[in-house]
């Protein structure tokens, strides 16, 4: 019993259709867990759930061991959950440097410390070699390519050290070169205790690196099990081709 | 309780006017989201248009409406078109109130300049009959007013529900993105949309000039006040809006009838916070799906 | 890096500082001393409505707000020597700053649209006030302040002293906060709040501190402003094209920039009077300021200084990436793939 997230029939709504339906899902800690599903099973709604930036209809959220059921996206960046979006959410007008910085996280009482400081620039530093972004570092983020934006937003939400980073669609839109290096990434963090929860419709990448499986239909978990295993799995094979 | 009765009276029959006005307002916000403040400067120009047609020309105020209405929607569809179709940026909604502050800044001057700034009155001969039921007073020109509204919102409601541009509007309204792909051309109905909330603003502003005295002025008083209506009714939901506008006439006569007149222009503000600190989305309105 | 800013601000600090002393007329320090009271409020509006990306139309609220103040406190206080209302200014701005946090924490809870909608109610709201509650504030007949006892010879100075001194608070404010973490959270609260608020910025709290401070400076402004003027009338006090002057000069300089509202300022307030003074008190002055603040937004929705700034750092751009060529360092990945449009960025 290591899990790291838990969610107990979680349940969302909207105008009458139920975009997650007693859902009910636990993330190991140290995993790089999948959630995969066929377009509107609900994932997207699920992760704005779990991340606080909807308010679930009913259900658990638990983290850490912890109810967190209703807490806002800030208080979980500060107990170690964060995430990714779709569309790579980068600051376009601020440095890449600066998108690190702001993401490393302060506390109130140091709002008039400078804007990137010493030791900031020198946490981004590493992390930005860590990602072979150092000769960009002092780039605008809108000058980057959309491959790299995305390395950008993901190198940014590890600054502040996080238990469990969730990423949605971590490979869409980036060439295979990228996904190389994003996948390489994800290894190397989940190797040194970062878990992982991952929305990806590239089913290579997702056998390739994910375990567990979780597989969403119509709002619910149908099923959960080894890479191996959801590829056999009946029910799931039915909720992708439909029925 | 007599003065609670009839204040609430007055309140319902006065609500049906401002569910007009900001029945428009509500309509160009959902299609657009732009919060348009000109709506008042709008609905004054109306007013005044309708003074012009009674006091130069004789046409009853009520017999003036399809004119007036059809003159406003063509602005509208101008004003859309000149003002506010440039702004493509990604801050346009911010820039699109600062614009529409501007035409109706422009709209006053404009009125300053034709009508002068003293207070005008549309003086038909039934504007001060009223009866007398249950010893309650209703007078004459608010039970046309109420009717007027009531008819204009009811032609507003087929337009959206029965025709294919409100289903066009509807779809916007609804979702912008997936409305374009199955063929709505999005551009054409926001200027016609913004066309179609100025022309709810010139039906309402022909029974505002019946009601009240007004000046180029005036219009700051509505725009505070339609917009506190939008807020509470949910931006962009217009049976919100009528609901939400029928809650804040009456309450502001009410307190108006019951306590002082004085603080029923506050009633408004003081419901705007509470619903704002309750429930930020408005009564009726609902957060957004897939707003992220 | 921040040496020449530094420098400029002091250049202009002593400028300002020194010019009455060229022994100007009085029309002349009248006008500067509307371009100071001006550039200080662009200034502060600039700290929400530009930098935090919420458009507050609510301002002239606080101005009225100050000028009431200063008003009804010396109703019942002497003026002695002349400068006791300078001396409450702080109070002033304090108060109003009080005040403001709460308004702000609402209104700041949903979205940018409900905030301006919000804020603009606030003032039809305050100036209905100021109009009925007669008793307190006299209403349409207005409140007189004592005349303030100044040689006549010097009679503007304090007064310019005083809108220089809250227009060198607000740039100050404004630089600190983009020197400080304060000023990195709102760059990503304008850009992307969401998102903001999923990598742990104190979103509201950045927010609420922004509008606080930038209405408590309109404020002192404002009771500057009411002992100038020895009169405070409703429709003065809380005048709709205060709030859109100040709104028009921060958008004409350019937004989330520390010299772009003075610029504009420097700008539209001779401007201002000259169209004043031409069409007199006719109200084709309406129509024109209506019409210049469209032209504004139409042709130069960006500002003067974000436009020149861009184009510079492009030329800049250009010229480096063609000395050094593309840097070796590069993942193989990065400038190549990618036809995916994007939706987020673009500095268009």
């Amino acid at each position: 019993m290591s899990a790291l997230l838990e969610i107990t029939s979680a349940r969302k709504v909207f105008g009458g259709v139920r975009a997650v339906d007693d859902c009910s899902l636990s993330v190991e800690e140290g995993s790089i867990t999948a959630l995969i599903g066929p377009n509107g099973s609900g994932k997207t709604t699920l992760f704005n759930l779990i991340t606080g930036y909807l308010g679930a209809d009913g259900g658990e959220f638990r983290f850490r061991g912890r109810d967190v059921t209703g807490s806002d996206p800030g208080r979980l960046y500060r107990h170690g959950l964060t995430r990714t979006f779709q569309q790579a959410r980068v600051f376009p007008h601020m440095t890449v440097t600066e998108n690190l910085v702001a993401a490393g996280g302060y506390r109130w009482r140091d709002l008039l410390v400078p804007r990137v400081s010493r030791r900031d620039r020198a946490r981004a530093e590493v992390l930005l070699e860590e990602f072979r972004m150092t000769h960009v570092a002092e780039l605008q983020a809108a000058d980057l390519s959309y491959g790299q934006r995305k390395l950008l937003e993901f190198a940014a939400v590890l600054m502040s050290e996080p238990r469990l980073v969730l990423l949605d669609e971590p490979t869409a839109g980036v060439n295979p070169v990228m996904i190389e290096t994003m996948e390489r990434h994800i290894r190397e963090r989940n190797g040194v205790g970062v878990t992982f929860l991952v929305v990806e419709h590239d089913m290579q990448f997702v056998m390739r690196l994910c375990n567990p499986v979780v597989v969403l239909n119509n709002g619910k978990e149908i099923f959960a099990g080894s890479p191996a295993d959801v590829q056999q799995n009946p029910m799931v094979l039915d909720a992708y081709l439909g029925t | 309780m007599h003065a609670l009765i009839q204040g609430l009276i007055l309140g319902i029959l006065t609500g049906g006017v401002y569910a007009l006005m900001a029945s428009g307002q509500t309509l160009i916000f959902g299609i657009m989201k732009v919060v348009n403040l000109a709506q008042g400067a709008m609905v004054i120009l109306a007013a005044y248009f309708s003074y012009t047609l009674f006091a130069d020309f004789g046409v009853d105020p009520l017999l003036a409406i399809p004119l007036t209405t059809a003159v406003m929607f063509g602005l509208g569809v101008v004003i859309q078109l000149v003002f506010l179709r440039p702004l493509k940026r990604e801050d346009s909604a911010q820039l699109s109130l600062l614009v529409t502050f501007a035409v109706a800044l422009l709209l006053e001057g404009f009125m300053s300049v034709t009508w002068r700034t003293t207070y005008r009155s549309i003086n038909t001969d039934y504007a001060n009959a009223s009866w007398t039921l249950f010893g309650y007073q209703f007078t004459v020109v608010r039970m046309i007013a109420f009717v007027l509204s009531l008819v204009s919102l009811g032609l507003l409601f087929l337009l959206l529900n029965r025709t294919r541009f409100g289903r066009a509007v509807r779809a916007t309204v609804q979702n912008p993105m997936s409305a374009e792909l199955l063929g709505v051309e999005s551009k054409r109905v926001a200027a016609l949309g913004f066309g179609l909330g100025a022309a709810t603003a010139a039906a309402a502003g022909s029974v505002y000039g019946l009601l009240y005295p007004f000046n180029s002025g005036s219009h700051y008083d509505l725009i505070s006040e339609l917009l506190s209506i939008v807020v509470l009714g949910g931006m962009g939901s217009v049976g919100g809006a009528v609901i939400a506008a029928l809650i804040v006439s009456t309450s502001s006569a009410v307190v108006a009838t019951m306590f002082n007149p004085t603080w029923s222009s506050f009633t408004f503000f003081v419901i705007l916070i509470l619903v704002l600190l309750i429930r930020p989305q408005g009564l009726f309105g609902t957060v957004e799906r897939g707003a992220l | 890096m921040n040496v020449p800013a530094l420098a400029r601000g002091g250049v202009l600090t002593v400028a300002l500082l020194a010019l009455p002393l060229l022994g100007l007329e009085h029309w002349v320090l009248n006008l500067l001393i509307f371009t100071l009271m001006y550039a200080a409020m662009s200034s502060a509006w600039n700290l929400v409505g530009g930098f935090a990306g919420y458009p507050s139309l609510g301002h002239a609220a606080f101005f009225g707000f100050g000028a009431y103040f200063i008003g009804l406190w010396f109703q019942h206080h002497d003026v002695v020597s002349g400068y006791e209302p300078f001396v409450i200014l702080p109070l002033v701005g304090l108060l109003a700053a009080l005040v403001g946090a709460p308004i702000g924490w609402i209104a700041m809870r949903t979205r940018a649209d409900v905030f301006a909608i919000v804020t603009i109610t606030l003032l039809f709201v305050a100036q209905t006030l100021a109009f009925n509650l007669d008793d307190l504030t006299g209403g349409a007949q207005g409140l007189a302040m004592p005349t303030p006892p100044f040689e006549l010879a010097r009679f503007e100075w304090p007064f310019y002293y005083a809108m220089l001194w809250i227009l060198l608070l607000s740039m100050a404010l404004t630089y600190l906060s983009m020197r400080s973490k304060v000023g990195l959270s709102l760059d990503t609260v304008r850009a992307d709040e969401d998102k903001a608020l999923g990598i742990g910025i104190h979103v509201q709290g950045v927010k609420v501190l922004s509008f606080s401070v930038s209405v408590g400076l309109v404020a002192m402004a404002g009771g500057v402003w009411a002992y100038y003027e020895t009169f405070v009338y409703p429709q003065f006090a809380f005048d709709p094209l205060i709030t859109i002057g100040m709104v028009l000069m921060v958008f004409l300089g350019g937004r989330a920039t520390l010299w772009g509202p003075i610029l504009g300022a420097v700008i539209l307030v001779p401007g201002q009077q000259y169209l004043a003074y031409k069409l007199g008190g006719s109200q084709l002055y309406l129509i024109a300021y209506a019409a210049v603040f469209l032209l504004i937004m139409l042709l130069m929705p960006r500002g003067i200084l974000p436009t020149v700034a861009d184009r510079l750092r492009r030329r800049r751009a250009v010229g480096t990436s063609s000395d050094a060529g593309p840097p070796t360092a590069a993942p193989p990945s990065a400038g190549a793939g990618s036809s995916v449009p994007v939706p987020s960025g673009g500095t268009a």
